[in-house]
C-alpha cells in the first residue's frame, strides 16, 4: 500500500507543476511545447490515478490509500493535516477529472490555437486540475475547502479569460461573488461540525456521526449550511445565476469546469459526507426538493434560449439537479454515477458546440445556424450521440444513470418531519417532466444547428473540422455510449454501485431503512419505460416543432405570449436579484462610501482633526506676540498662581 | 528694632517695584535698572534671614548675587549699546520681530 500512497502527492502536484511551468515560461515557448506540458501533466495524473487506484480496483473498492503530507494547522484542539485519501469514491472522481480533463486539454490545443494568452490559458487549466484533484482527494474538510476555493478561483480566471471584454470580466466577477455566498455557508457548516465533534478530519467525523456525538438537529443544521455551499458551487436554486453567465469563458473551459467537473463538487461533497446527510432526513429531503425543482426549472429556461452555450448551461444546471435528487434520496452511488456519465456526454456536447462556434468563427446564435451536418459530419455524429445520451435513450449512458435516479426516487418515501410523503412523488413528477423537457430542448438544438436550412450568409466560410478536436469528440462520444454500462441496474449490472458501496453503503442502508423501499423489478422497468416515453415525447415534439412544421414555434410563442416571454427572460430572476439584492447592496455600499467614508472618516475624521489643530494654531499664535514684556507678564501671572495655589490650597506655611 | 518681618516687607515692596518696572517700562535701560532693583530686593531678604538665623550663609549668597549682578549689568549694558547702534532706539515696544 505504501508505495501507492506516496503517489497521491505527485498525482495532485503534477498539474500544479505544469501550471507553474506554463505560467512562468509559457510566454517564451512555442505553442507546441505549452500544449505538450499542459496535456502531459494531466495525463501523468491520470496514469498515477490508475496506478494508485489499482489496489482499490483489485479489492472491489474496499481498499483505501491514505497519505499524510504534513501537519498544516496545530492550534489548541484543532489539528489539520494535509492528507489525501484515495478510496472508491475519490478514485472515480480522480479518473473522471483527469480523464475528461485530458481530453479537454487535447481539444484546447486545437480550439485555442493562435490565441494570445495560450500559455496563460494552459496554466490556468492545469491549476484548475490541481485544485480539483485536491478537492476530491482531500481527507479533511479544510483541505477540501482549499480545493473548493481553488477551483472557484480558476473558474473566475477562466470565465474572465478574455478580460478585455468588460462583459466577460463581469461574468467572472459574478461567478466569484455568487460562489462566495455559498462558501459562507460551507464555512459556517465547517465551524459547526468542529464545535460539535472537535475534528474536521472526514474519517473522524464519520466516527463521531456513528457514535452519536452529532445529534440529528445539529446534523440537520450542519447539512443545511453545507448544502448552501453546494448550491453555490453546483449552481442550484437559488444561487445558479452565475453559471449561464459563466459561458463567457472559452468553450473548453465551459466543458471542463462548468459542466463536467467543478460544478459537480457540491454533489461530490454531499456524497463524501454521506454519513452526515444520513443523520438528517430533513436536510436530505430539502436536497431532493431543491434538486428536483432546479432540474425542472432550468429545463424550462433551456427551452427558449437561443445561444447554443446558454442552452447547454441550463441543461447542466438541470442535470446537476438530478444528481442532487440522487444523493438527497440517499442513493449516493446513483448521484455519482450520473455525475460521471454527465461528465462524458455534457463535455462532448460542449466540445461539439465549441467545434460549431469555432467553425463559424464565434457565431453562437442557433437561429443563424442550420444544416451543419453536411459541413461538420463528425461533430454532428458525436453531438447526436451525446444528445441521445442526455435525453435518456437506451442503451446510452444517460439512460442508465438518469433512469436509476428516477426509479429510486419513485420508490422512495421521505421520513422528513415536515414532509412525510409528498416529497418524493413531487420530485419524481418534476424530474420526469424535466426529462421530457431535456429531450425537447436538446433535439431543438440538434435540429436548429445541424438540420434544416443553412441560415448564415451564403458567403460565410465554414472552417473544416480539425483532427485533434474531432478525436477528442469521438472519445467522449464513445464514453457517452458505453459509460453507463457499468451501472445498468436494469439489466442486473450493479458494478458501479458495488464499487462505491464500501464508501456510501452504510449511509444508503441507513436512509433506506427509514423508509419502506419497494425493490421490485417490475417497478424498475415501469420507471425506465416512463423515462424512455418522456424522452421520445420530447424528441417527437422537437421534430414536429423544428423540422415538421416550420412556423409552429412562432405560433406557439405568440399564443403563449406572457409565459413565453417569462421563460425567454429566464423568469426575470436576474432582474429580481438585481432589485432585491444588488440594488440594496450597492445602495448600502454607496452609503458607506459617501456618508461613512467620504463624509465621516475623510471630512470629519481626517480633515476635521487637521482643521481643528489649524484653528488651535491660529489662536495659539496670538500668544506669541514678540513682546518680551508680555511674556514676562504671563510668567509672573503663572508663578503667582502657583504660589497662591501652594499657599492657599496646598497649605504651605 | 528691625524685625525680620520689616525686612521682608521692604524686600517684597522693592521687589514688586522692580517687577512693575520690568513689566511696564519701555526703555531697556530702565528695565535693566528695575532688574537690579529686584536683585537687591532679594539680597535684602537674604540678609534679613541671615541675621534672623544668626548664620553667615545668606550674606555670602548676597555677595555672590552682587557679583553676578555686576556681570549681568555689564553684559546687559553691552547689549543695550549694541541694540541702540543697530536700531537707533532703546524702546522695547519697537522690537517685536519674533512673532507668530
Amino acid at each position: 500500500m505504501s508505495e501507492q500512497s506516496s503517489l497521491l502527492l505527485w498525482l495532485v502536484l503534477l498539474p500544479l507543476l505544469g501550471a507553474i511551468f506554463n505560467g512562468l515560461v509559457g510566454r517564451r515557448l512555442s505553442s507546441r511545447w505549452i500544449g505538450f506540458v499542459g496535456c502531459a501533466s494531466v495525463f501523468g495524473s491520470f496514469l498515477l490515478g490508475l496506478v494508485a487506484g489499482r489496489p482499490v480496483f483489485a479489492s472491489g473498492g474496499e481498499e483505501t490509500a491514505l497519505q499524510t503530507v504534513y501537519s498544516w494547522i496545530s492550534a489548541g484542539g484543532l489539528n489539520v493535516e494535509v492528507g489525501f485519501r484515495l478510496d472508491a469514491l475519490s478514485l472515480v472522481m480522480v479518473l473522471v477529472v483527469s480523464g475528461v480533463g485530458l481530453v479537454i486539454h487535447l481539444y484546447s490545443i486545437g480550439y485555442m490555437h493562435g490565441d494570445e494568452g495560450y500559455g496563460r490559458y494552459f496554466a490556468y487549466l492545469n491549476l484548475f486540475v490541481f485544485a480539483m484533484l485536491t478537492l476530491v482527494l482531500a481527507d479533511s474538510l479544510p483541505v477540501l475547502f482549499v480545493g473548493w476555493e481553488g477551483v472557484g478561483l480558476c473558474s473566475y480566471l477562466l470565465i474572465g479569460f478574455w478580460f478585455e471584454d468588460p462583459q466577460k470580466a463581469a461574468a467572472g466577477k459574478k461567478a466569484f461573488i455568487v460562489n462566495r455566498i455559498g462558501d459562507l455557508g460551507f464555512l459556517l457548516g465547517m465551524y459547526l461540525l468542529y464545535s460539535l465533534s472537535g475534528t474536521l478530519h472526514i474519517e473522524s467525523l464519520r466516527q463521531a456521526a456513528s457514535s452519536g456525538a452529532i445529534g440529528p438537529a445539529a446534523a440537520t443544521a450542519a447539512c443545511l449550511l453545507l448544502f448552501v455551499g453546494a448550491t453555490g458551487k453546483s449552481a442550484q436554486i437559488p444561487l445558479y445565476v452565475w453559471l449561464p453567465d459563466a459561458m463567457a469563458g472559452p468553450t473548453p473551459v465551459s466543458a471542463l469546469i462548468h459542466a463536467a467537473t467543478m460544478v459537480t463538487a457540491g454533489v461530490y461533497m454531499i456524497a463524501r459526507l454521506n454519513f452526515l446527510f444520513a443523520l438528517s432526513p430533513d436536510a436530505s429531503a430539502l436536497v431532493v426538493l431543491v434538486g428536483a425543482f432546479t432540474a425542472f426549472y432550468a429545463a424550462t429556461i433551456g427551452l427558449a434560449q437561443n445561444d447554443i452555450k446558454k442552452v447547454l448551461a441550463y441543461s447542466t444546471i438541470s442535470q446537476l439537479g438530478y444528481m442532487f435528487v440522487g444523493v438527497g434520496s440517499g442513493y449516493f452511488a446513483c448521484g455519482i454515477f450520473h455525475l460521471m456519465t454527465h461528465a462524458f456526454f455534457k463535455a462532448c456536447l460542449f466540445l461539439g458546440a465549441g467545434a460549431v462556434i469555432h467553425a463559424l468563427e464565434g457565431e453562437q446564435d442557433i437561429r443563424r445556424m442550420g444544416d451543419l451536418r453536411r459541413r461538420l459530419p463528425r461533430t454532428y455524429a458525436t453531438f447526436l450521440l451525446a444528445t441521445l445520451a442526455i435525453a435518456g435513450f437506451p442503451p446510452l449512458a444517460g439512460f442508465f444513470s438518469k433512469d436509476e435516479i428516477l426509479w429510486k426516487v419513485l420508490s422512495s418515501d421521505s421520513q422528513a418531519l415536515w414532509a412525510a410523503s409528498w416529497v418524493h412523488p413531487l420530485a419524481y413528477a418534476l424530474t420526469l417532466a424535466g426529462a421530457a423537457l431535456t429531450s425537447f430542448y436538446m433535439f431543438r438544438l440538434v435540429f436548429l444547428v445541424f438540420h434544416g436550412q443553412f441560415r448564415l450568409p451564403a458567403e460565410k466560410h465554414v472552417h473544416p473540422e480539425t483532427p485533434i478536436m474531432t478525436w477528442s469528440l469521438m472519445v467522449l462520444a464513445a464514453l457517452s455510449v458505453v459509460g453507463g454500462w457499468g451501472g445498468a441496474s436494469l439489466l442486473g449490472v450493479h458494478a458501479f454501485e458495488e464499487f462505491l458501496w464500501p464508501v456510501v453503503g452504510e449511509a444508503t442502508e441507513k436512509m433506506a431503512a427509514l423508509r419502506p423501499f419497494a425493490h421490485s423489478h417490475s417497478a424498475e422497468w415501469l420507471a425506465a419505460g416512463a423515462g424512455v416515453l418522456a424522452a421520445l415525447a420530447g424528441w417527437l415534439l422537437a421534430w414536429r416543432f423544428y423540422l415538421g412544421r416550420p412556423g409552429l414555434p412562432e405560433r406557439v410563442a405568440r399564443a403563449t405570449g406572457g409565459l413565453y416571454r417569462l421563460v425567454l427572460n429566464k423568469y426575470y430572476l436576474d432582474e429580481i436579484y438585481d432589485f432585491l439584492v444588488i440594488r440594496p447592496l450597492s445602495a448600502l455600499a454607496r452609503f458607506f462610501w459617501k456618508v461613512i467614508d467620504v463624509f465621516c472618516i475623510d471630512q470629519i475624521g481626517v480633515n476635521g482633526s487637521a482643521r481643528a489643530l489649524g484653528w488651535l494654531g491660529q489662536v495659539g499664535r496670538r500668544l506669541q506676540c514678540g513682546d518680551g514684556q508680555v511674556y514676562a507678564f504671563w510668567l509672573v501671572l503663572g508663578g503667582g498662581i502657583v504660589i497662591i495655589y501652594l499657599v492657599v490650597v496646598a497649605g504651605w506655611f | 528694632m528691625i524685625t525680620l518681618q520689616d525686612t521682608l516687607l521692604l524686600s517684597g515692596f522693592l521687589f514688586f517695584i522692580g517687577l512693575a518696572g520690568v513689566l511696564v517700562r519701555r526703555n531697556v535701560l530702565v528695565i535693566l535698572m528695575s532688574v537690579e532693583l529686584m536683585l537687591n530686593a532679594a539680597n535684602l531678604a537674604l540678609l534679613g534671614f541671615s541675621r534672623n538665623l544668626a548664620e553667615g550663609t545668606g550674606q555670602v549668597l548676597a555677595i555672590f548675587v552682587m557679583t553676578v549682578a555686576a556681570a549681568e549689568a555689564a553684559v546687559g549694558l553691552g547689549l543695550v549699546l549694541a541694540m541702540f547702534r543697530h536700531r537707533g532706539t532703546v524702546d522695547v515696544d519697537r522690537m517685536r520681530g519674533l512673532q507668530g
